[in-house]
């Protein structure tokens, strides 16, 4: 059978299977909606945490990233698993333990003040939805590479899938998906990497074939670094970035992580506090399985890429070659007409003038888009047509469990923290079911239509959503769980200034001309966060001190959540 | 629960939480990045050891600090009496 008849049949039969799971847990109050009742086991929480947040970025474009940025891509690795250290140490089980639906709900009591509460929903709802434009857009090109559909269509379909199940099930109904969504995502995930390493390096396990030696006997990296080299590359295994950036950028993507409102939110749905901690333990473990093949799939990628193309003549080049150069995400320009295809680094001058000219290259031919190391693997590894097929049904996967996350915040910032808990306090449980599910279902299309037609920020979404969680809500949250004496008017100028100075870097540098060279101690916009972060401790520490204890009962509220007991299920007010 | 016990219990943790993010911080930013050119000097089974750390051994590392600190935590619950039944 041919490759696009067995997506049809994979894709479809997954999708089948979200809608199963969505009518068999449809939800009937605002506390199954919001945090699925309360009542979700750990580990199934840990399962639905891992698809919540691995989203197409961290399926489809990660190992390529990493295959082209060597041990820098460790950056990601890194900065996308450390924060859950930090979310089960510093924040969940506390949250937990305080047992409302939202983080707004959390600012807004703990810092006793309305304003804060909007804020912290409107920041909420800034990060959640340019987040979810670019998953919407991750489904669109999935369907439209793939299924050969359009691309407008791909998307319509995205969104009908999510809608079906988000609007029915809340919380509840996209923690099940969710889960069905990790188990077809992880194996997606595997299968072709396992196959590759095995006809690489000659092991099942990815991660040690990272470190295992090719058939010749020279170990992989060893292999890498030197093929690196002689193309004008610098060397896969070491660094080049300054290493004060990449310590920031592994900073903000920490913290954000932690600081990301619909990944703490995850934690708000298990029964107890120590199953908070143990969840967050369950969802890195599920992380960490994709987290660390990654780097291996991309280590073999990128050695089988350069050996299969550069310096071999155009026409003897294996098929999936021009298969994806059909898909324009492959693209070979044979500028010194040699019939061969030559792929190296022409920003190097030192390399051109002493090996490229003198070989009468003209500058490199070759265009890889990243999202080729993982798509187009199972065909590299001349895996069967299902494999394919499976690949294209992970990756919808990864990007629908994470659009229904998003959106689900989205949701409750405009249901509960706006209109719940500002504009209508008297409304009924039903009334705000009701207004939770119009919501949704309204942000599902919102994004759809952004997904077709992305507004231009979206594509520097990743640093501003990162960057702003870790300027705003993480000090914010650990202060308020750690520091007693932290009051509204320490932690509102905290976040303000976070805010203010983190958004500002990145439409400098992003938006408003500003050049690398003008870097603040050389730290890139994706890395500012974490000075962000440092600034907002800094002012809530200091104007704290010169302004009154928050009251009694707030200090009561901050002793009660560090101790487990009782914490019961998630309630309303 | 008596004002000293809560002191204490939180007192203990608080030690928990600085000893397990020093060795989170050590193992991501020291050995990832800051010492990373030292460490690759190194080979572990193919592998240059700074290397390693930031694209495989941190990871590793960090999971087995939430296990190691959900233990610890829920011995301290029972301690202290004020574990959930």
């Amino acid at each position: 059978m041919d490759v696009q008849i067995w997506t049809f049949i994979i894709v479809g039969l997954t999708f089948a299977l979200y809608i199963g799971v969505a009518i068999y847990s449809r939800a009937g109050s605002t506390s199954e909606f919001y945090v699925a009742g309360g009542g979700v086991p750990p580990v199934v929480n840990g399962l639905a945490t891992a698809a919540d947040w691995m989203s197409a970025a961290s399926f489809i474009s990660m190992a390529g990233l990493i295959s082209f940025m060597g041990y820098q891509g460790g950056q990601y690795l890194m900065g996308w698993t450390g924060g859950y250290v930090l979310l089960a140490l510093l924040l969940a089980p506390y949250l937990r333990k305080f047992g409302k639906y939202t983080v707004p709900d959390f600012i807004g009591e703990r810092y006793y003040s309305q304003t804060a509460r909007l804020v912290a929903a409107l920041c909420a709802l800034f990060i959640s939805f340019t987040y979810v434009v670019g998953q919407m857009k991750g489904v669109g090109i999935a369907f439209s590479t793939f299924l050969k559909v359009k691309f407008e269509w791909g998307v319509v379909m995205g969104v009908g899938i999510v809608f079906f199940y988000a609007v029915l099930g809340g919380m509840k109904g996209i923690t099940y998906t969710q889960v069905v969504q990790y188990c077809v995502l992880i194996f997606a995930y595997m299968v072709p990497a396992i196959f590759i390493s095995i006809m690489m390096v000659g092991t099942p396990i990815p991660q040690l074939g990272l470190g295992g030696d090719l058939a010749d006997g020279t170990p992989l990296l060893v292999k890498l670094d030197q093929l690196s080299t002689e193309l004008g590359f610098k060397e896969y295994t070491t660094s080049k970035k300054s290493t004060i950036d990449l310590f920031f950028v592994t900073a903000a993507l920490m913290l954000g992580t932690a600081g990301l409102p619909h990944v703490i939110v995850r934690f708000f749905t298990v029964p107890r506090v120590s199953d908070a901690r143990v969840s967050a333990g369950w969802a890195l473990v599920f992380i960490a399985l994709l987290y660390t093949t990654a780097p291996a799939v991309a280590a073999f990628a990128r050695t089988n890429l350069i050996n299969t193309v550069n310096e071999k003549e155009y026409a003897e080049l294996p098929e999936w070659f021009n298969n994806w150069e059909t898909t324009g995400l492959l693209i070979f320009d044979d500028k010194n007409q040699d019939g061969k295809v030559q792929y190296y680094n022409d920003s190097n001058t030192e390399f051109n003038n002493s090996v490229a000219i003198p070989n009468g290259w003209k500058g490199n031919e070759l265009t890889i888009d990243q999202d080729i190391m993982v798509m187009a693997n199972p065909e590299i590894a001349s895996l069967p047509n299902w494999v394919i097929a499976l690949v294209v049904a992970g990756g919808l996967a990864s990007a629908l469990s994470t659009a229904a996350g998003l959106l689900l915040v989205i949701s409750s910032s405009i249901s509960h923290d706006i209109l719940k808990k500002w504009l209508r306090p008297d409304i009924s449980e039903k009334g705000e079911l009701r207004a939770a599910r119009i919501a949704i279902a309204v942000a599902v299309v919102v994004a759809g239509y952004a997904g077709i037609n992305p507004p231009g920020f979206v594509a520097q979404v990743v640093a501003f959503a990162f960057g702003l969680a870790a300027a705003s809500f993480f000090p914010a949250i650990v202060l308020g769980i750690f520091s007693k004496r932290m009051n509204m008017p320490g932690a509102v100028s905290g976040m303000i200034v976070g805010l203010v100075f983190t958004a500002s870097y990145i439409i400098y540098f992003k938006y408003g001309g500003g050049t690398p060279d003008q870097y603040w101690f050389g730290i890139s916009p994706e890395g500012i966060g974490t000075l962000g972060m440092l600034f907002n401790f800094v002012v809530s520490i200091t104007v704290s001190q010169f302004t009154p204890a928050p009251p009694e009962s707030v200090q009561e509220m901050v002793e009660n959540i560090r101790i487990p007991r009782g914490a019961g299920e998630a309630s309303v007010h | 629960m008596s004002e000293k016990n809560l002191k204490d219990y939180w007192r203990t943790n608080v030690r928990y939480l600085v000893i397990l993010l020093l060795i989170w911080f050590v193992v991501s930013y020291g050995c990832g990045i800051l010492f990373v050119d030292a460490l690759n000097t190194i080979k572990v089974g193919g592998y240059p050891l700074g290397f390693w750390f930031a694209q495989q051994g941190s990871i590793y590392v960090f999971v087995i600090l939430i296990f190691v600190y959900v233990y610890l935590m829920n011995n301290l619950d029972k301690k202290f009496d004020v574990d959930e039944k």
